[in-house]
């Protein structure tokens, strides 16, 4: 496969000039995912929390509910938010379709399922700990939630990574909402499907290694402070 | 409590959010409703820079298939719409959704098709002819099925050759539902024919041993045309600014320019506003 070995050449290229064009879809595609990640992380680290130790009827239904939600198709979200978005729809005298706002809002929706999820599953297993503690101590329930998510810091950093990869890796929202502009909307993933539909793939490819790039270097990034962290927290 | 600190980062973050959609908004910008040709081809990459110089306005495109950008310029989310589908064009006018239609360029669509040439339509220039053949030799024809303006096109091109490809769909006839270049990528995967337009062929790069077998035939002609989204349908089109890029377009500046659009030495546009308007 020469393609493989040419989008490698190229990828190199690409980075080591450091393309402004390629500079910018970079840019935006961190800014849009990792303001969908921080939003989502607001609201479904709560939530996951909650669900994850506070008993309720209903409660089984609600995780069954959250878990299905992991498997939300981003085209059918995409779809959702622009028919809220359009100006058409019932907000559209935001104007926001078209723009990396509405993108956020369709990544933020996208994987805050995942992030509840994912952390209601971390939180409980860690509440089956503490459980006992909590109750000898009558531990109010916020500060309940509050200290579990503090000690289950590190796991949840991986929740909320694993809600960045998708968000990050996702085409099918943000070419509906954002429209793929150049300058103004175009992502990473979006500038590769537009390649592979000029048929230009080992540039696609080579925008795929990028892309896979910054994914490893920002997991390097969180690895780094977690063992920092850990190292002074022992010392 | 940390969930309050999380709530309120959350909330600075988003308000921060719209406060950068705010700024983007400032500058005066239209949004312009199209196709994956015009896109691919990298003729809005010639084109806006040059209208930007002049008139200081930012043209965002939204590179669709005609019938989806259509479909959103009706919704309003769109100032000016440029297609390739005059009997829709003509229609959306009609329902009141456009102000006017104008003749901006055309081209033309081609078949191709593998070198081996299963059904034997090579230098045909009759293109009902060509599909009545494709299809007696019930070989691959891989269409678009996306309602765009290649497809609209083709499927009146069928009717026209009087078959009816859907009884073989998902046998010699597949329909792939996506874009040019993506349906190009497909045919060009399994050997099957494909109708596309001309720009997007010849700047496509996945071409393959691919090779141009049908072209010429006047039912081949490909027509774009530019419409006004209506501000009485839509009170928030950016009318002045659309009005400009519209103006700009089918004068004598955007039409020199469309002309001076080369790839590899060929024109892939060929202006023709002011003649034969509908």
């Amino acid at each position: 496969m020469q393609d493989f070995g040419h989008a490698f050449s190229l990828a190199f290229q690409l980075m080591w000039a450091a393309d402004p064009d390629l500079m910018e879809i970079i840019g935006l595609s961190l800014r849009v995912s990792l303001t969908a990640m921080t939003i989502s992380c607001a609201i479904a680290l709560p939530i996951g929390a909650a669900l994850g130790m506070i008993r309720f009827r209903g409660r089984g239904a609600a995780i069954i509910l959250l878990n299905a939600l992991m498997g939300l198709p981003p085209v059918v979200v995409g779809l959702c938010v622009y028919l809220m978005l359009s100006r058409a729809g019932p907000m559209g005298w935001l104007g926001l379709l078209y723009t990396p706002t509405a993108m956020i809002i369709a990544q933020s929706i996208l994987i805050t399922p995942i992030i509840a999820a994912l952390s209601r599953q971390v939180i409980e297993d860690l509440h089956a700990e503490y459980a006992e503690q909590f109750r000898s101590m009558c531990v109010p329930t916020r500060t309940a939630i509050a200290a579990l998510l503090w000690d289950a810091r590190y796991s949840l950093l991986t929740v909320a990574l694993a809600g960045f990869g998708r968000a990050v890796a996702e085409v099918g929202a943000v070419i509906i909402v954002g429209g793929n502009i150049d300058h103004l909307t175009r992502v990473m993933t979006t500038a590769i499907a537009l390649e592979t539909s000029k048929g230009d793939l080992s540039l696609a490819l080579a925008l795929g290694m990028v892309l896979l790039l910054i994914a490893l270097v920002i997991n390097a990034g969180v690895m780094a402070v977690r063992m920092t962290a850990a190292r002074f927290a022992y010392a | 409590m940390l969930c309050g600190k999380l709530l309120k980062f959350g909330v600075a973050v988003v308000s921060s959010a719209f406060f950068m959609a705010g700024i983007a908004q400032a500058e005066e910008s239209i949004i312009v409703q199209s196709t994956t040709s015009t896109q691919n081809s990298g003729l809005y990459k010639h084109l806006l820079p040059l209208f930007k110089n002049k008139s200081g306005i930012t043209v965002n495109v939204v590179a669709v298939g005609t019938g989806q950008a259509i479909k959103n310029a009706q919704n309003c989310d769109g100032d000016v719409l440029l297609v390739h589908a005059k009997p829709a064009e003509e229609k959306f006018v009609k329902n009141g959704y456009g102000v006017k239609r104008t003749d901006v360029m055309y081209n033309d669509f081609i078949i191709v098709g593998p070198p081996e040439d299963p059904a034997k339509v090579g230098r045909m220039k009759d293109a009902p002819d060509a599909l009545k053949k494709i299809s007696n030799a019930k070989a691959i024809f891989a269409s678009r099925g996306d309602n765009s303006g290649t497809h609209k096109k083709e499927v009146r091109l069928w009717k026209a050759a009087d078959i009816n490809p859907k009884g073989a769909s998902g046998k010699w006839y597949r329909e792939t539902g996506s874009g040019m270049g993506a349906t190009l990528n497909t045919g060009v995967g399994m050997g099957a024919y494909v109708m596309t337009d001309r720009a997007t062929w010849i700047s496509f790069k996945n071409k393959g041993d691919y090779k141009i077998l049908v072209e010429g035939d006047d039912d081949l002609f490909n027509q774009y045309g530019v419409i006004l989204v209506n501000p009485k349908k839509c009170p928030k089109v950016n009318q002045a600014a659309g009005q400009t890029f519209i103006k700009w377009l089918i004068g004598e500046d955007g039409q020199k320019a469309i002309a001076n659009y080369k790839l590899g030495g060929k024109q892939l546009f060929f202006p023709n506003a002011n003649k034969g308007q509908s």
